[in-house]
């Protein structure tokens, strides 16, 4: 279980989270909805232990994960644009955690995690011979390989054209539910972020201003920018 | 809380200690001797200074217009058309440009036409030809044809549409072009020293003179200060017009490239065929006459004043290596540098290494003899030369190598972390693997540059360890038709050496990342 508590960042003296406070349970999918700017790649990098926190505490199962460095703790955070190494193939980038955890039979597991985003036969590809949709499935596979305790996800669909999108919604939600993760996706789309989640939170300008199912939030808005945003 | 971060103390060391002693250190003292000739105004000074400094002026600004003038058809033929051989002819049009000056003054002088201000001007344009084609077709063939056809459907005729609209849109490369034909031409040292005889001089040949011949160090000293200010005022004058013009319009991403017809068929034949085969003409001589005697088995033969030519051939090759190790290290962690997230230190590192590009070779192997006598004489020592060379070369491996550098997004390295990669092993899998790559073509640069260098060594070399360039200017000083062909000979291995490396540079940069 995730517990963020009472987040602040502060970024070159700019206040880019301010009391951010979410609990995410095994298993469940909370999808962060907001306008682009409103903080919500932020939000993801601090989990993630990129950008340090100015107050406030990151709980992992209860304990604080606030002092352990990014490479240690053991999260999985797919990046908006993907962020392949260019220089690896598909097999290589998507064994790169597995490498690092200095785990056996890399290429079995590589092999493995290719099949569940139907890449199969891809290790030996280069990445820039990819197109977007193939670069989309290579990161989540990536991402998901090492069998992170946490996935994070930054706008996993942003990148691509409107009918791709829908497509591979569908396959991500699948491939998440199939491995039962614990994840955050963050998307400024609302119809994505409620087919992609269990539940919903909502961030305006570096705040979570309500959570909830849609429903819930359709029916009971906390304040006119809510009802407006998510209509 | 501020850390000192003993990582990159350690990255940013051995570049400042190696700019700072070869380069900052002796262009100080060249600004103390200078200052001091100049401010007590010794006779004559004043007149040989202008004398020099005028002709250095105008033979740069005429081989600059007639290189855009030579240059311009096969330009508008590679930036307008699609055709059968159009990537070769860009190829071979860039030949000359890769070829080391000294090799260029020969092959002008086996077509009979040395000691002439004419042979100065034609060897220059032959030179240059490819910065101009090169730089402005690549800005050429992206405009939008969206553009020129809105201005016909306005009533401009083709004439008209190239007069007001391409050429307008074309001024950022042709002021590039034309600055960087400019400082080649402004800073020429091999071509003219060669091909000038002794009746014309520019300031880098003076200086040469000055320095070496006539061992007047002050003199020449201040020349080197003349130079300095035309090349910065030079520089300056670019980067503030880049500013001043910088408008961007959209530029398509592909090239738009049509089939020729008609005239224009004719057209791109005559441009395409009359350009190579002029640029062909001294270099088919220069390699026809090499053959034409005994003159390759002569490199072979001891000489009693200049020793075995062919020995030249060795030494340019250590030295080489050695610039290449150089200036590849030191290229590379200034490199990184310039590329770390540190601000401050980046622009002020980025700067500075650019600087030895702005200053003239010549200026370099004049700075090493007047400054290289402190803290221990190192002037004696043959491995002068190859630490010049890696000064010049320099400037080049840091450009090949940041922006590989600067394309790996932040992210990638964010990602490796998430992963589990700890700050070394974030290096080690993802900074190392994507530098060396980039660093195998600065290398590459390197190593060609050195081959070629003459305007550095022409100070620093010793008789007894002449690379192949200086070797070649002693034999071509040399009366005599044997060692003027001595000298053709080698340019001719010269030429073939810098050939084969520039041909793995390119195969190099096709197969792998594909993003110079």
């Amino acid at each position: 279980m995730l517990q963020v508590e009472n987040l602040d960042v502060v970024i070159d003296s700019k206040p880019i989270l301010e009391n951010v406070s979410l609990t995410v349970a095994d298993s469940e999918i909370v999808a962060v909805l907001g306008p682009s700017g409103s903080g919500k790649s932020t939000f993801l990098r601090a989990i993630a232990g990129l950008v340090e926190a100015a107050t406030g505490d990151i709980r992992w199962d209860g304990r604080s994960i606030a002092n352990v460095p990014t490479h240690r703790r053991g999260f999985g955070l797919m990046f908006q644009g993907y962020a392949l190494f260019p220089h690896m193939n598909v097999g290589e980038n998507v064994g790169f955690g597995l490498k690092m955890a200095g785990k056996d039979d890399i290429a079995g597991q590589v092999e493995e995690a290719l099949s569940w985003v139907g890449l199969e036969g891809f290790g030996s590809r280069q990445v820039e011979s990819l197109s977007g949709g193939e670069q989309q499935r290579v990161a989540l596979a990536r991402t998901l390989a090492p069998r992170p305790d946490l996935v994070m996800l930054d706008e996993p669909l942003g990148a691509l054209d409107r009918n791709l999108r829908q497509k591979l919604v569908t396959d991500t939600r699948e491939v998440l539910e199939e491995r039962d993760v614990t994840a955050i996706v963050v998307t400024h789309d609302r119809e994505e972020a409620s087919a992609l989640s269990d539940r919903l939170a909502l961030m305006r300008s570096g705040t979570i201003v309500q959570t909830g199912h849609l429903e819930e939030l359709l029916a009971h808005p906390a304040d006119e920018w809510v009802a407006e945003f998510i209509a | 809380m501020k850390r000192i971060r003993w990582g990159w103390v350690a990255v940013a060391a051995p570049p400042v200690i190696f700019i700072g002693y070869f380069f900052v250190y002796p262009l100080i003292r060249i600004l103390v001797l200078g200052l001091s000739e100049l401010s007590v105004g010794a006779s004559g000074v004043e007149a040989r200074l202008i004398r020099v400094g005028w002709f250095t002026l105008w033979q740069a600004t005429v081989s600059t217009v007639l290189t855009f003038l030579a240059a311009g058809p096969l330009t508008w033929a590679v930036s307008s058309f699609e055709f059968k051989g159009r990537r070769l002819a860009m190829a071979l049009a860039t030949v000359p440009f890769v070829l080391p000056t000294v090799v260029v003054g020969t092959a002008f002088v086996a077509l009979g036409w040395q000691e002439s201000i004419g042979a100065i001007l034609a060897a220059h344009v032959f030179f240059n030809v490819a910065v101009v084609v090169r730089t402005v077709s690549t800005l050429w063939s992206r405009i939008d044809p969206r553009i020129q056809e809105a201005a016909r459907v306005l009533g401009a005729s083709e004439w008209d549409v190239f007069w007001r609209i391409t050429l307008r849109l074309l001024r950022p490369a042709i002021a590039a072009a034309a600055s960087i034909v400019f400082l080649f031409t402004f800073t020429s040292f091999g071509v003219i020293l060669i091909l000038g005889g002794f009746r014309y001089a520019t300031l880098e040949v003076e200086i040469y003179r000055q320095a070496v011949t006539l061992f007047d160090l002050p003199l020449a000293a201040a020349l080197a200060i003349v130079q300095l200010v035309g090349v910065s005022g030079a520089l300056y004058w670019y980067s503030r017009y880049q500013e001043r013009t910088a408008v961007s319009w959209t530029l398509e991403r592909g090239t738009n490239l049509r089939r020729p017809k008609g005239r224009a068929r004719t057209g791109v034949l005559f441009a395409t065929l009359g350009t190579l085969i002029a640029l062909a003409i001294p270099l088919s001589t220069l390699v026809s006459r090499s053959v034409t005697g005994t003159y390759y088995q002569a490199l072979f033969r001891d000489d009693p004043v200049v020793g075995v030519p062919a020995h030249s051939v060795l030494n340019s090759l250590v030295f080489a290596v050695a610039a290449t190790l150089l200036a590849t290290i030191i290229g590379v962690l200034a490199a990184t540098v310039i590329t770390g997230r540190s601000g401050e230190l980046s622009r002020w590192f980025d700067l500075t290494l650019m600087l030895p590009l702005g200053t003239s070779a010549v200026t370099i192997g004049f700075g090493f003899i007047v400054a290289l006598d402190w803290p221990v004489d190192l002037r004696a020592t043959r491995w002068l030369v190859p630490a010049a060379h890696a000064l010049v070369a320099i400037p080049f491996v840091v450009r090949s190598t940041v922006p590989t550098l600067r394309s790996v997004p932040a992210e990638t390295r964010d990602a490796a972390r998430v992963l589990g990669a700890s700050p070394f092993r974030v290096w080690r899998e993802i900074d190392l693997p994507i530098v060396s790559r980039a660093g195998m073509v600065g290398a590459a640069f390197a190593f060609v540059i050195s081959l070629g260098e003459f305007g550095a060594t022409s100070f620093v070399a010793r008789p007894a360890s002449a690379t192949i360039p200086t070797m070649i200017f002693r034999l071509l000083s040399r009366p005599g038709q044997t060692s003027f062909g001595m000298a053709m000979a080698l340019s001719v291995v010269l030429a073939g050496l810098t050939a084969a490396v520039v041909m793995a540079i390119d195969r190099a940069r096709f197969g792998e990342l594909g993003s110079f």
